[in-house]
């Protein structure tokens, strides 16, 4: 797998595939053409057997995403089922030459524990050995950039203050971020809490978001995931190893050439409210069918929604208010693109509350140009989407992912030196 | 990143930082001894007619995974694990680094109570040819004393592991914030009873 290619299953299909054990496994009965000759035969092979009955559960432990690159690992690569987010700030009298430091200690860390070796002085070796697709992602804030005496991009700030919002401030902001995410939340925890003993010297945590997709071996890779609400979530997205991919996230010029930008907002989805909305009203605030994620103008998930249809009593089929047409631009004649790279949440209620759950969505966006891609789709949700019925942004933050580095580098370097 | 740095001899002087982060770094072999036509230069020539690849392989002293951890003041200590490809039985008898002129090689062993208690190996660490010396905490290391000056996590650390025969082998280790390896010191004066690199090592910066 070429760093500039992370899939490399290209096909016509729009559905992002997600490579590995698990497709060879699947590939005999989800439609082997796309796949490698080998990869088919070794699925066919499988199927035509049948279930043996003494055969091994397929395992996953053993995955690995490769970690130097062209681009940092964990947005260009499938979204595996557990993650774990970290925003540190950096301590006071941490210099510049402090933070190369640090910053070499974590590429460290990730370089090994991504590739199932024990970070150095790890004192858990053995939850190092099954990294289980483990990608960890590092993210610079403002502040990070201030402190390494290195020009702040425009964009890299605070997002616009939206009508919407109720920020709360354990959930904003950061200096570092890490993002951590593989198929186990066991590989998940050590890798998190061997990279936060190495950033205790430099930083302190400022906030932890955990998050959950599905398992992996549930559905067939590159399933657009449904989130909390039911709904298909993602059917949007620019497919992974594409041209279009690259246009839409990886930043071209400047000192984040090869990078992007990152946006986390925690999303608060009001499911005791949405319990009360009936199914229409539920694929009216999307304009989305439930049940396959369909525009309600028909088709298959993947159909361009007609925006232009109208039932037989005059009403917009995909309405005014839908979060579809709404994200989409279509009455400003506007079209921007983001990738969506978002997992569930579901914490205990707080203390005292009578809430049966505390619910919602780690919202991760990426985007080549933040000012020009994310905030007028934001602006536009902001003015007017049904789903913000049900919906509460309670955290936001913005970071900047330097691209990846070589064997022999540390993540940031190009930017920081 | 790899942190296995390999060494096909002996160049006393220092490594640039951007050298020590270099995957793989080969020196050429020669033995101090010049021309002494000692075991391990006996052997290394055998292995080297043998074919270039073996020679790589067979031909090295290895240090895997070197780090020290990290320390303020007093006396700190370094790990990773030595591995002896030469062909000839080693004898570790010193290691010196520009961090410290007080460096020794240190066992752990039972203290009779419980605890561990750790001491200086007389006549230093034999390694058997195609055998390995792992330096850990807990067990046995290189100890780091009088501080000149902190050793801050992240920083790289030029050592030099000397051999009985006269052979030196240079490698760089990473400083690592560590709250373990905190063995009790046996010293010859009471003065150093406390172990340096002990829980507030490396939390650095601001506390």
């Amino acid at each position: 797998m070429t760093p500039s290619t992370p899939d490399p299953l290209d096909s016509d299909d729009p559905r992002p595939r997600r490579p590995g054990r698990r497709q060879l496994l699947l590939a005999g009965t989800a439609g082997a053409g796309v796949l490698g000759v080998g990869a088919a035969a070794i699925g066919l092979d499988r199927s035509l057997q049948g279930p043996a009955p003494s055969a091994a559960p397929a395992l996953h432990g053993n995955e690995t995403v490769p970690f130097h690159g062209e681009h940092q690992a964990g947005i260009e690569t499938p979204a595996p089922a557990s993650a774990t987010f970290l925003a540190l700030d950096l301590r006071e009298d941490v210099d510049r030459e402090g933070l190369l430091r640090l910053l070499r200690l974590l590429t460290d860390d990730a370089a090994r524990l991504t590739q199932g070796r024990s970070a150095l002085a790890d004192t858990e070796p053995e939850l190092a050995a099954e990294p289980a697709a483990l990608t960890v992602t590092v993210g610079f804030g403002p502040g990070l950039l201030e402190r390494a005496d290195r020009e702040i991009p425009a964009w890299l700030a605070p997002l616009p203050a939206f009508e919407i919002d109720a920020l709360q401030e354990q959930y904003t902001g950061g200096d570092l971020l890490l993002q951590i995410a593989a198929e186990d939340p066991l590989t998940v925890s050590h890798a998190a809490r061997m990279l936060l003993k190495d950033a205790r010297a430099f930083t302190r945590v400022r906030w932890v978001q955990r998050g959950f997709r599905r398992s992996p071996g549930i559905q067939a890779p590159g399933s657009t995931m449904r989130n909390l609400f039911g709904q298909m979530d993602g059917s949007a997205n620019p497919q992974l190893g594409s041209e279009h991919f690259a246009k839409v996230v990886w930043i071209d010029e400047g000192p984040f050439a090869g990078g992007t930008s990152m946006v986390i907002r925690r999303i608060r989805m009001e499911l005791d409210g949405w319990d009360e909305a009936d199914r229409a009203a539920r694929e009216q605030s999307t304009g989305t069918r439930l049940a396959d994620g369909a525009p309600l103008s028909g088709g298959s998930e993947f159909s361009q929604p007609d925006f232009e249809a109208v039932s037989e009593n005059g009403f917009a089929v995909i309405p005014e208010f839908a979060h579809l047409r709404r994200a989409r631009g279509v009455d400003e004649g506007e079209h921007q693109e983001i990738f969506r790279r978002p997992y569930n949440y579901d914490v205990p209620p707080p203390a005292g509350s009578t809430a049966i759950s505390e619910a919602g969505q780690l919202f991760v966006a990426f985007q080549a140009d933040l000012a020009g891609q994310f905030v007028p789709i934001q602006q536009r949700l902001a003015d007017l989407d049904l789903l913000n019925q049900w919906t509460t942004p309670i955290g936001s933050a913005v970071f900047a992912i330097p691209p990846g580095c070589a064997e022999g580098e540390f993540v940031g370097q190009s930017v920081l030196e | 990143m790899s942190r296995t740095t390999q060494f096909r001899t002996s160049r006393p002087g220092s490594l640039s930082r951007r050298a020590a982060l270099t995957f793989l770094i080969a020196l050429p072999l020669a033995a101090c001894s010049a021309g002494s036509g000692d075991g391990a230069d006996a052997s290394a020539d055998d292995a080297s007619d043998s074919g270039a690849a073996d020679a790589t392989a067979a031909d090295t002293l290895t240090v895997t995974d070197p780090w020290v951890k990290a320390a303020e003041e007093g006396m700190t200590a370094a790990f990773g694990t030595l591995v002896n490809g030469t062909g000839a039985d080693l004898v570790l008898i010193a290691v010196t680094t520009p961090a410290t002129e007080r460096v020794e090689l240190h066992e752990t062993t039972a203290d009779g109570s419980g605890g561990m208690s750790m001491q200086e190996k007389e006549g230093g660490f034999e390694i058997p040819a195609g055998e390995e010396l792992v330096l850990e905490p807990g067990g046995n290391h290189i100890m780091l004393m009088d501080l000149p000056q902190p050793l801050l996590p992240g920083d790289e650390m030029e050592l030099t592991l000397v051999f009985s025969e006269g052979t030196e082998h240079p490698f760089t280790a990473t400083v690592k914030d560590f709250a373990g390896a905190q063995e009790h010191y046996v010293p010859e004066d009471a003065e150093n009873t406390s172990d340096g690199g002990g829980e507030h090592a490396g939390h650095g910066a601001d506390e």
